[in-house]
């Protein structure tokens, strides 16, 4: 069974929480040692291998990591928590408390939510509602136009000072290049991102899978690598010309990867996530999975989920992300045509990772968690993803060798749209620490 | 009167039609004979008739109360003939070309023909076909040559001098033929130019205009003498490039808590016509103690009653 606690958020530095035998691993220093972590209230105290020669503190609370890997917590910045508008699918509690589950202590939300985000009165809202409900650290994107209609620029200075960690219009990208040039150069100043869910809407086109042999077989309308590859190439060029900063969410394509490579080779301000199943399935899964295997960008072909793997290794791609997209059974158990797009992705994403990449050999430990640590946490530029003194003390202890057979139906979510049901992965999370206070525990 | 004889110094031997090209002399000598003209100005008699028996006709394509009444008045007080044509009562709505115009008007044998009109370059055209004297009342986002001295007579009366001043130029620099005119004049008279706007407001490569830049507000005002706001044109603007009167106002409007960055006695001016709450708060507009709004409109009368004298006067 596992222990669920909300965090309170105020801990008193007196409040000390001493971490023994842990494998600690801070994935920007490279540091790799056994040793000792202190939290005092909700920050790191201190950390290193003999912090605890001269004994514990005196009144601290004394966790036995057993030698399991503690590191920074795991970020995923890109989830639908689906409040306000869709509590039926997933609410900011229920959202949060699959992140705990999955060792996420930070998210950044889409606002795609009903109301959309483009106004500081449903940010302020969204920001209470994790303040009295939320398990873990959540911030969120605003939309990039009014009404997400990709015409009129948001209140973007507002939205910042109000607390907005990005912009995007997410699944309705911005097809009109002058807004999209205006919101790269108004955000340029404020010192955050425009991230694109790229597709072009037109190449699109009611498309509701990957165009390519599985589509031609089951007859069902695809969208081409093209869609998204063309829109990730017109931000670029136009990031390029305004200086602004691009972020890429969940890229899925072989092309759109090299483009962000050259980008990157020339310097501008660039930079791309990739979700779990984007470099772990392709679009082989829909005909197995159907509509659980439906979700946009689509599932891809396997040279593009291996470009995606390369981009990861090499560093093209910064961050990994989920897009945890929860939808109810009936918008899924419908045909593929007009099923919902998305999976759910929060409990599923370190294990997916760990299995695929680190297991698999094709990148080192440090590297895997670097993606769901300080690298997304510096695209949308919030303090958090390092284990260094002063730090929040948000962090996550992980089994790297607990096996486990996936089972939706156990999530935390509301929701169990998952293409992963019975894989087995190994690696998970065994507790999740947020702002100095444990809030999950994975009982053996 | 007398630093006027050496008249063919002037960069503007015949047209006004930018502050580019003027030299720190010639824009001090204007200043000099439009001090002369306030004083006048205000007392009962306007007249000064020199400039009897010539004719000025006003051109504006563009709306103007300003500047188009203050070339009236500056004509009528000298004591020229003023004819006001606006483009509603034109041949223009008919189809004349520019071109077209300028020759007509030329052969009613004006002396002097102002003229506004939207596109930058537009006066310039003009001016190359006719014969008369070619004054240029603002032309697209390029030159307004008669307001960048009347903001100079504004700031020397209040300050003594533009040398070693610090003005921040703030708001819609991308479309302002203001401020383009005010860093020409500034910089040539000495003084240093900050412009204040969020990047979308500057044009493209800003830093070629010599001026020091800033994004926040706060940071650009500190220190000021001269604080001087662009109009928004909200009705071209808000949508596309600024998203909300309330939040250009929230970054960019001059309200008391951002006046109180600049110098204790720095001097709050507009083209205008002002914009309250949308880039200047009431208060800050209407206090008479900081703002100059009201002495610029009385200086460019003064102004323009120079400008005519020096391109217009017959040496005796």
């Amino acid at each position: 069974m596992s222990v669920f606690t909300k965090p309170r958020w105020n801990l008193l530095p007196d409040h000390k929480v001493a971490y023994t035998n842990a494998r600690l691993i801070d994935p920007e220093s490279g540091l790799d040692v056994v040793g000792g972590l202190l939290t005092s209230g909700n920050l790191i105290a201190d950390l290193g291998a003999g912090i605890f020669n001269a004994g514990i503190p005196e009144g601290a609370t004394v966790i036995d990591c057993s030698g399991h890997v503690l590191c920074p917590g795991l970020l995923d910045i890109q989830v639908h928590f689906r409040e306000p508008g869709q509590e039926h699918k997933e609410t900011i509690e229920t959202g949060s408390k699959s992140a705990a589950a999955g060792g996420v202590t930070t998210v950044a939300c889409m606002p795609n939510t009903k109301p959309v985000i483009d106004d500081i009165s449903v940010l302020a809202f969204i920001h209470k509602r994790a303040r009295e409900t939320g398990y873990v650290n959540v911030r969120t994107y605003a939309c990039i136009s009014k009404g997400m209609q990709g015409k009129e620029l948001t209140e973007m200075g507002l939205l910042v000072e109000e607390g907005a960690v990005g912009f995007t219009d997410d699944g309705l990208p911005v097809m009109d290049s002058q807004v999209m040039r205006q919101a790269l150069t108004y955000s340029k100043m404020l010192g955050v991102p425009v991230a694109q869910h790229a597709e072009d809407l037109n190449l699109s086109c009611g498309g509701c899978m990957n165009e390519g042999a599985v589509s031609t077989k089951l007859g069902l309308k695809g969208i081409p690598n093209a869609s998204e590859s063309v829109i990730v190439a017109r931000d670029i060029l136009l990031a390029e010309l305004t200086g602004g900063q691009y972020h890429v969410l969940h890229i899925s394509t072989a092309e759109a990867v090299d483009l962000v490579r050259k980008a990157k080779a020339r310097g501008l301000k660039v930079t791309a996530e990739a979700a779990p199943h984007h470099f772990t399935l392709t679009d082989e899964a829909v005909e197995e999975h159907r509509t659980y295997s439906k979700m946009n960008p689509p599932l891809r072909a396997e040279k593009d989920r291996a470009a995606i793997v390369e981009g990861l290794c090499d560093g093209t791609i910064d961050a990994i992300a989920t897009d945890h997209a929860p939808h109810d059974e009936d918008s899924k158990r419908v045909p593929m045509d007009i099923a919902a797009f998305g999976i759910v992705g929060l409990e599923t994403m370190l294990p997916i990772a760990l299995t695929s990449l680190y297991h698999s050999k094709r990148m080192s430990l440090r590297d895997v968690l670097a993606a769901m640590t300080y690298k997304p946490a510096d695209i949308i530029h919030v303090n958090a993803g390092r284990l260094k003194k002063g730090a929040p003390a948000d962090m996550t202890l992980i089994d790297l060798n607990r096996d486990w057979t996936i089972t939706p139906q156990a999530f935390q979510s509301k929701s169990k749209n998952s293409p992963y049901v019975d894989t087995t992965a190994k690696g998970r999370a065994i507790r999740t620490v947020v702002g100095g206070e444990t809030v999950f525990l994975l009982e053996a | 009167m007398s630093r006027l004889a050496d008249k063919k110094s002037f960069a503007f031997p015949k047209h006004l039609l930018g502050i580019r090209g003027m030299a720190a002399a010639d824009i001090a000598a204007v200043l000099d004979v439009a001090e002369g003209y306030v004083e006048r100005n205000r007392a009962t008699d306007k007249k000064h008739a020199i400039l009897r028996g010539q004719t000025q006709i006003n051109l504006f394509f563009e709306n103007s109360t300003r500047t188009r009444t203050s070339f009236e008045l500056a004509g009528k007080r000298l004591g020229m003939d003023v004819i006001n044509m606006s483009v509603a009562t034109s041949s223009l709505s008919k189809g004349e070309t520019l071109i077209d115009t300028a020759m007509t008007l030329n052969a009613m044998r004006p002396d002097c023909i102002v003229v506004r009109h939207p596109q930058s370059g537009a006066v310039q055209l003009l001016a190359e076909n006719v014969h008369c004297a070619v004054i240029n009342g603002g032309d697209g986002s390029h030159e307004h040559p008669t307001q960048a001295l009347l903001d100079a007579l504004t700031i020397r009366r209040h300050k003594g001098t533009l040398k070693g001043l610090t003005v921040a130029i703030c708001g819609d620099i991308l479309n302002s033929r203001v401020a383009r005119s005010n860093i020409l004049l500034l910089k040539t008279m000495g003084a240093t130019v900050r412009l204040i706007a969020p990047p979308q407001l500057l044009p493209a490569q800003p830093q070629t205009l010599g001026c020091e830049l800033f994004y926040n507000m706060k940071e650009g005002i500190a220190g000021c003498d001269i604080i001087m706001m662009l109009r928004l044109q909200t009705e071209r603007m808000v949508g596309p490039l600024v998203p909300s009167i309330r939040e250009y106002f929230h970054f960019y409007g001059l309200d008391r808590q951002k006046l109180s960055l600049a110098k204790p006695d720095a001097l709050v001016m507009h083209p205008g016509p002002i914009n309250r709450g949308v880039e200047i708060g009431s208060d800050v507009a209407d206090d008479i103690e900081r703002s100059a709004i009201l002495d610029q409109v009385e200086m460019g009368v003064a102004i323009r009653q120079a400008i005519l004298e020096i391109l217009l006067k017959k040496d005796a």
